[in-house]
């Protein structure tokens, strides 16, 4: 097992990652690539870290990218791993973005409005369903589905800010576990 | 311009560091504020801005990216990129370091636990609000539970499901 990537195989092994997930579902794409494929880390190791992942804020593939980086080859291969996910992505993104701005004088511009709409609310549910989803993995007893409940109707539906959810809610669920934990 | 790029690094820092249970968590605030706050973009923008993200290649929170060109060009975009992904992986960077002598310990698994349900309702309450800060007529909404109900329960492709989406409404506005 090769456990020292040089950062230019670190680098191109994400960016490869990066433009192949299309339409999310990064993290299945990363594990193939580093897990299986290269033999980076073994699965413990990636569970790990995707764990840690979804603690720290932050976009948790983004987040897991610069885990595996930091992991094999320290800040610079933090850094590798990073600008590999990202750079083209971005690329195609800020282009996309161009022509989205400048649509008014390209053909079919006007069919661009109805497939943006179709594509957005297909996407609130892609958002709907993965908290479905997760809810249905990880959500077992009344108080965590309380506590999920709660945040979803006080920031989707009441339209409070999110900084004032966690401040009273990221207590009370650290509070509610710790307790439901020693019944 | 100035005043503009300022504004994007602390909101997109801010929110850096909130964005707990991933990127998608924020997307409620930086609708309010970029929209409501800021007037950047409009509410039908900032949708159209969601889906592109979602379609293209790489983390969904590339619409920061976005958002930054709409708001002040390709600097605009550099600072608001830099903003949403610096803070958190740094924090990450941190956290990482002390994460590995905390296995097995109770703490650990207590974070864990208390943590899922947070990121749970931050994943339903953001497709909630992008619902709320936008036009949602009845094709929309059709479409928005035919894409839930499908990526809850099967395992059909979140590509085919976007453009399952684009093809109804384009099908329902003619």
């Amino acid at each position: 097992m090769n456990r020292r990537p040089t950062l230019l195989s670190l680098f191109t092994a994400f960016a490869s990652i990066g433009i192949m997930s299309f339409g999310g579902g990064l993290a299945a794409w990363i594990r193939r690539e580093i897990v299986q494929r290269r033999e980076w880390l073994d699965d413990q190791q990636f569970l790990s870290g995707y764990a840690l992942s979804q603690l720290v804020p932050g976009a948790t593939n983004v987040n897991l990218t610069v885990f595996i980086g930091a992991q094999l080859r320290g800040v610079p291969g933090a850094i590798a791993a990073f600008v590999g996910l990202t750079a083209l992505p971005v690329a195609i993104v800020f282009g996309l973005g161009l022509l989205y701005l400048h649509r008014s004088g390209l053909p079919g511009g006007g069919a661009v409005g109805g497939v943006l709409a179709g594509m957005g609310a297909a996407a609130i549910g892609l958002n709907l369903g993965t908290g479905i989803r997760l809810g249905r993995l990880h959500i077992r007893r009344l108080i965590p589905f309380a506590v999920a409940a709660v945040i979803a109707v006080a920031i989707g539906v009441l339209g409070f800010p999110l900084l004032h959810v966690l401040a009273v809610m990221l207590p009370v669920s650290l509070a509610l576990t710790w307790l439901d934990q020693r019944t | 311009m100035i005043p503009t790029l300022l504004q994007l690094a602390l909101l997109f820092g801010g929110l850096s560091l909130l964005a707990f249970g991933g990127g998608t968590s924020v997307l409620p605030d930086m609708q309010r504020v970029t929209v409501s706050t800021y007037h950047w973009l409009t509410g039908a923008q900032f949708l159209d801005f969601f889906a592109i993200s979602r379609a293209a290649p790489g983390p969904g929170s590339l619409i920061v990216v976005l958002i930054g060109q709409k708001a002040a060009g390709v600097v605009g975009a550099l600072v608001a990129f830099l903003a949403m992904f610096g803070p958190s992986s740094t924090l990450l960077y941190v956290a990482a370091l002390i994460w590995h002598h905390a296995a097995n310990t109770a703490w650990r698994a207590l974070l864990e636990r208390a943590l899922a349900p947070v990121a749970i309702g931050l994943t339903l309450a953001s497709g909630l609000a992008l619902i709320r800060g936008t036009e949602h007529g009845w094709a929309q909404y059709a479409v928005t539970a035919a894409a839930t109900l499908a990526f809850a329960f099967t395992d059909l492709h979140p590509l085919a499901l976007l453009a399952g989406g684009a093809v109804l409404m384009l099908v329902a506005g003619h």
